[in-house]
């Protein structure tokens, strides 16, 4: 892989709690490459969101720093695309209307917003819904809108915060290789958090596994499949292996230190 | 780039149950109301002291229409209703805003809304004598504090409670503050508002009345207390049916327009 595109380094973060001090992430440090498609999991309250987070310029960093293309992040920005678990849509506007939100900020001619906001829309194969409201709209669909408002703006970087963790099984897959699809076509950067294991493997070229308490980097495995990404690979001995590495690693990780 | 498309049908989400009343609704309203005038008669023919029957008080009703009594006197009241609820929201909407967004106007203001939501606008009516006369004036005030602070509470609520998931949503967007407010935080809390004018506008025209025992001229207050003086009983009933129907049809407007406005809603 190339030049590293987002880049952790010796990052903390505690969050004080009652009248103890709450490590949320101890001394993370992980780059991620330019194009490459990173997940990561860990069990709950192991600091996978806030990383995310700090990436995206929401949250501050205790200590340590994150470099985007080698500059520190200052606050959030166009040039990375973020997509919440809550889809985050603003329900008052219809899809179309959505996506053309962020373009509305960016310097561009109306014709060209349009032009783009389509684009986005019949990407995700959403344009038979482009003038519907959110609320009308199922579990899927809302977070392909979601997709399409942050393409739209034309990130190089994507950060999902567990994109898909709301939604039924058969759905989660049908995005999961619609997302490959379009990552194939335009490769951007992408920091994956999930709580799936095989989701995880499915996407990555990389898997971060985190632990808790505090929150760390436990394991970083590499996926050695090819994309474009299958049924066929998902059932393969192969990717069962990566997948047992994965899971162990998620589940029966050494305390690290002593649960109060 | 290519259209992929994924097979995706919505979910079928239940029927939004909108307040469209089935036929059976209605039907029962109307059962209801005429079961109500039929008890109202019963009770006037039985006897009780002065108790004017439905006959007599719409007859009065028809006579004051026809003199050009009541509809000088609702015309007289609904000018006082809206100058003060009209002021009360007028101020209560930017003032709620201001609550909302900067802990600052938050810290400032919020003693006052709340000791003085406690008092009852009512209770202010001789302090608004003394200090303001008996014109115009102190009448509309009353229903302005009233409007006011019914309002501006919830308007800042629905600051607070603007989801902060779609306030990040526009921020990575590249949104600034300004941008943020106008499109995010302006339409997100639109339904908290107008529950606000909901609210204003009942405790407005709640106050209406009372404010009008102050030394009016004319409007439904003043002539339901004239009418206590003369033992006219029909007129002061008169009074109260214009109050509700007015009230009843001013809460239905506002109810309009909610749908309207915040039809975006999800409704669980």
């Amino acid at each position: 892989m190339n030049s590293k595109k987002i880049s952790f380094q010796g990052v903390s973060k505690s969050f004080a709690l009652k009248d103890t001090e709450f490590a949320a992430l101890s001394d993370v440090s992980l780059d991620i490459a330019d194009r490459e498609f990173v997940t990561v999991v860990g069990p709950s309250g192991c600091g996978k969101s806030t990383l995310m987070g700090m990436a995206a310029g929401l949250v501050e960093p205790g200590t340590g720093q994150i470099l985007i293309d080698g500059r520190p992040v200052a606050g959030p920005g166009p040039d990375r695309g973020v997509i919440f678990q809550q889809y985050a849509l603003f329900p008052w506007l219809t899809v179309r209307k959505n996506v053309e939100f962020g373009l509305k900020l960016s310097p561009i001619s109306p014709e060209e917003r349009r032009e783009r906001a389509q684009r986005a829309i019949e990407l995700v194969g959403l344009t038979d819904f482009a003038d519907a409201l959110p609320k009308t709209l199922s579990g899927g669909m809302k977070q392909r809108c979601a997709i399409a408002r942050a393409y739209a703006v034309n990130p190089e970087v994507l950060l999902m915060d567990e994109p898909f963790g709301a939604l039924d099984a058969l759905t989660r897959v049908q995005l999961q290789d619609q997302l490959l699809r379009t990552w194939s076509q335009e490769r951007r950067t992408v920091m994956f958090i999930t709580h799936d294991v095989d989701e995880a493997v499915y996407l990555a070229n990389r898997v971060v596994v985190m632990a808790a308490r505090p929150g760390r980097i436990y394991k970083v495995i590499d996926v050695d499949l090819p994309y474009p990404r299958t049924e066929e690979i998902r059932l393969s001995p192969e990717f069962g292996r990566i997948r047992n590495e994965v899971w162990h690693s998620v589940y029966h990780q050494a305390p690290a230190a002593p649960v109060a | 780039m290519t259209a992929v498309t994924v097979p995706d049908t919505p979910t079928p989400t239940p029927e939004r149950r909108r307040t469209r009343r089935p036929v059976r609704g209605i039907g029962l309203n109307v059962i209801a109301v005429v079961l109500g005038l039929g008890i109202w008669t019963l009770l006037s023919r039985s006897g009780i002291q002065g108790l004017s029957g439905p006959v007599e008080v719409a007859v009065r009703g028809a006579e004051l229409i026809a003199d050009g009594t009541l509809p000088a006197d609702i015309l007289a009241s609904l000018r006082r209703v809206f100058t003060g609820f009209a002021l009360g929201t007028a101020l209560a909407v930017p003032v709620g805003f201001l609550m909302g967004w900067y802990g600052t106007a938050r810290g400032l203001i919020e003693p006052y809304v709340q000791f003085f939501r406690t008092i009852p606008p009512l209770a202010i009516i001789p302090l608004a004598i003394l200090l303001m006369g008996i014109g115009e004036t102190p009448k509309v005030f009353v229903i302005f504090l009233a409007a006011f602070l019914s309002s501006v509470v919830a308007t800042f609520q629905g600051v607070m409670d603007v989801d902060k998931t779609l306030i990040n949503a526009a921020r990575v967007l590249g949104a600034s503050d300004r941008v943020i407010f106008l499109k995010v935080v302006v339409p997100a809390s639109t339904p908290f508002i107008i529950v606000g004018m909901r609210i204003g506008l009942g405790a407005a025209w709640g106050t209406l009345v009372a404010a009008e025992l102050i030394a009016a001229q004319e409007g439904l207050g003043y002539r339901m207390q004239q009418a206590q003086l003369y033992y006219d009983l029909p007129t002061i009933f008169v009074g109260l049916i214009s109050i509700g129907v007015l009230g009843l049809a001013m809460d239905r407007l506002l109810l309009l327009a909610e749908r309207r406005l915040t039809g975006w809603q999800e409704r669980r």
